[in-house]
């Protein structure tokens, strides 16, 4: 379904020559899969999700998305042929409410305020709480996170991609979002890739790749990867995130 | 309503949701004169003596009732001037409606000055919405102006919620709007406006907070595109213990010039004033994540700024 080919993605350093970000990325990845693509920060993962869904443009290499080669097609594009990209951080929109961008995203300016609702309750929203809701400051990380995961579930794309969900939330909103990426297979009608380093988001993996410095370092079904990397960068438990999270001066 | 052509019943459901004969107290002004009229028990209209425009006489304990004072200019070269005075009685809870649009079909400039005051009376709750709209015929080069004064006279306990749109078609704006506000009283006004083409708006807000635990609160969008130019002043006095907040939000695009002046004037040590201001492009962001749900770039822009001045 999503097939990369010798992906190479370089931006200039701050002594104007090029740095090598992704280094020759090779990918099969199979329809109706739920891949987790994990490895220590800074590695490329965030980077690889961004030119999966057109927002960064690959220096070298192909992209085809269900045998189409997609390597020129914008981010527009790829969103109608069936791709959606949750940010890992959410955007904010001032005077947009909550039901103005679900709307967008199913493209429907006449979808009512109670189906609306259904896509927010699958994500641990009370609805009718958060529908006329602004998407702006006022909403903590959590529920923006969680709104972000409502406008991607609502597109039942055929691809849908989420960089990071647990970055930037609490440990009580995560608990609620690991709920959520349980059943996500339930809520999706396809293939989902996540960009997470959470070992309780890998553990729920059909397949888990691992990218380091650039590089594929591993890649296999969970069973086998998950406990190579236990413990290791690439996979930490939420405790560990929150800690590492924690002002020094506390 | 009498002799109502195509024009005039677009423009009044631009300004005014009217598409019918409306219900209850209105006046339709027209080309620079009334055009119909209706009073209710509670609500009455009348002509000013001298002939420079209306009164609106709304009885104490007036509630969930509605006025509505649109105005209709379809006359190249007219300049219209109207001066109306709202006198709410004590605990009333009210709607007012007075848009104003034109359509300019040629080659002169249509104005309309209007001055609008409202000597809203102890306890009284009055919601104000005036959306002023303009158009004009292909090819017709006349201007289409407002420069509305809106004067805001606020008796102890009142509020008054005032909302202003400006979206579309006016060449030159110069609204003022001056508020003073008494003990217990509030004021909130909501602005919104979009300047295109080579369009020049200017909005100046004074409030003067006169009286204990008065408040005031002024919320202006404002987006300037091409190589319009648009200038927002906001002015809030504090001569009491009062409470006092100022956010003024621009988006620039293209060429447009932006000029933003909050101001604060303490004048008692419990005055607490706040403002707020920002002007800024589009973030690219914005239109990253509206591009991911499969709008088009320009799809994307016109549904952030729709959100912003909605």
């Amino acid at each position: 379904m999503l097939k990369l080919e010798n992906i190479r993605y370089e931006v200039p350093d701050e002594k104007g020559s090029d740095k090598e970000i992704l280094k020759n990325i090779s990918l099969d990845i199979p329809d109706g899969k739920f891949v987790v693509i994990t490895g220590p920060n800074g590695g490329g993962k965030s980077t690889l999700a961004k030119i999966i869904a057109g927002i960064y443009k690959p220096t070298d290499g192909r992209i085809f998305f269900e045998d189409r080669d997609i390597t020129e097609a914008g981010i527009t594009e790829r969103a109608n042929m069936g791709d959606s990209f949750a940010f890992q951080q959410p955007v904010r929109f001032k005077g947009i409410e909550v039901l103005d961008l679900i709307r967008l995203a199913v493209r429907n300016k006449e979808l009512t305020a109670a189906d609306a609702c259904k896509y927010l309750s699958e994500v641990g929203l009370c609805a009718r709480d958060y529908i006329n809701r602004e998407v702006d400051a006022s909403l903590s990380g959590g529920e923006l996170k969680r709104i972000e995961i409502a406008t991607v579930l609502a597109r039942q794309s055929r691809l849908s991609v989420f960089d990071e969900p647990e970055a930037g939330i609490d440990l009580w909103s995560f608990q609620n979002l690991i709920k959520v990426f349980e059943h996500i297979k339930e809520l999706t009608n396809g293939t989902i890739i996540i960009i997470s380093h959470q070992e309780r988001i890998l553990d729920i993996a059909d397949e888990i790749i691992v990218i380091e410095k650039g590089e594929i370092a591993a890649k296999g079904a969970k069973d086998e990867i998950l406990p190579k990397i236990l413990g290791s960068d690439a996979a930490v438990s939420m405790c560990r995130i929150q800690k590492d999270a924690m002002p020094q001066s506390i | 309503m009498t002799a109502i052509d195509e024009i005039e019943k677009r423009i009044l459901a631009e300004v005014a949701d009217i598409h019918k004969t409306p219900t209850g107290a209105y006046n339709i002004r027209y080309n620079g004169a009334a055009q119909s009229r209706n009073s209710t028990e509670n609500i009455v209209i009348s002509s000013k003596e001298d002939g420079t425009g209306i009164d609106i006489r709304i009885k104490d304990g007036t509630k969930n009732q509605s006025c509505c004072i649109p105005v209709v200019i379809s006359k190249t070269g007219l300049k219209d001037v109207v001066t109306n005075d709202f006198y709410i009685g004590e605990n009333c809870d009210i709607q007012i409606v007075a848009g104003c649009g034109i359509h300019n079909c040629g080659d002169q400039d249509s104005q309309h000055d209007g001055l609008h005051r409202f000597f809203v009376g102890r306890n009284s709750k009055v919601k104000y919405i005036e959306k002023h709209y303009g158009e004009a015929d292909d090819g017709s080069k006349g201007g289409n102006i407002m420069n509305p004064v809106t004067e805001i006279y606020l008796d102890e306990g009142a509020y008054m919620e005032m909302e202003s749109t400006q979206i579309k078609g006016i060449d030159s704006t110069n609204r003022v709007t001056k508020a003073e506000v008494k003990k217990g009283a509030s004021l909130v006004v909501r602005e919104r406006l979009l300047t295109n083409g080579d369009q020049v708006a200017e909005s100046r807000i004074d409030a003067d907070l006169i009286g204990e635990n008065s408040s005031a609160n002024i919320i202006s969008r404002s987006v300037a595109t091409d190589r319009s130019k648009s200038v927002f002043y906001s002015h809030i006095v504090g001569k009491a213990p009062c409470s006092g907040h100022s956010e003024c939000d621009a988006i620039i695009m293209d060429d447009a010039k932006i000029l933003a002046l909050p101001g604060l004037d303490a004048l008692d040590p419990d005055a607490a004033l706040i403002h707020e201001a920002a002007i800024g492009k589009i973030a690219g962001e914005q239109l990253i994540k509206l591009e991911t749900l499969g709008l088009s770039p320009e799809e994307a822009e016109a549904a952030i700024i729709d959100g912003f001045l909605k």
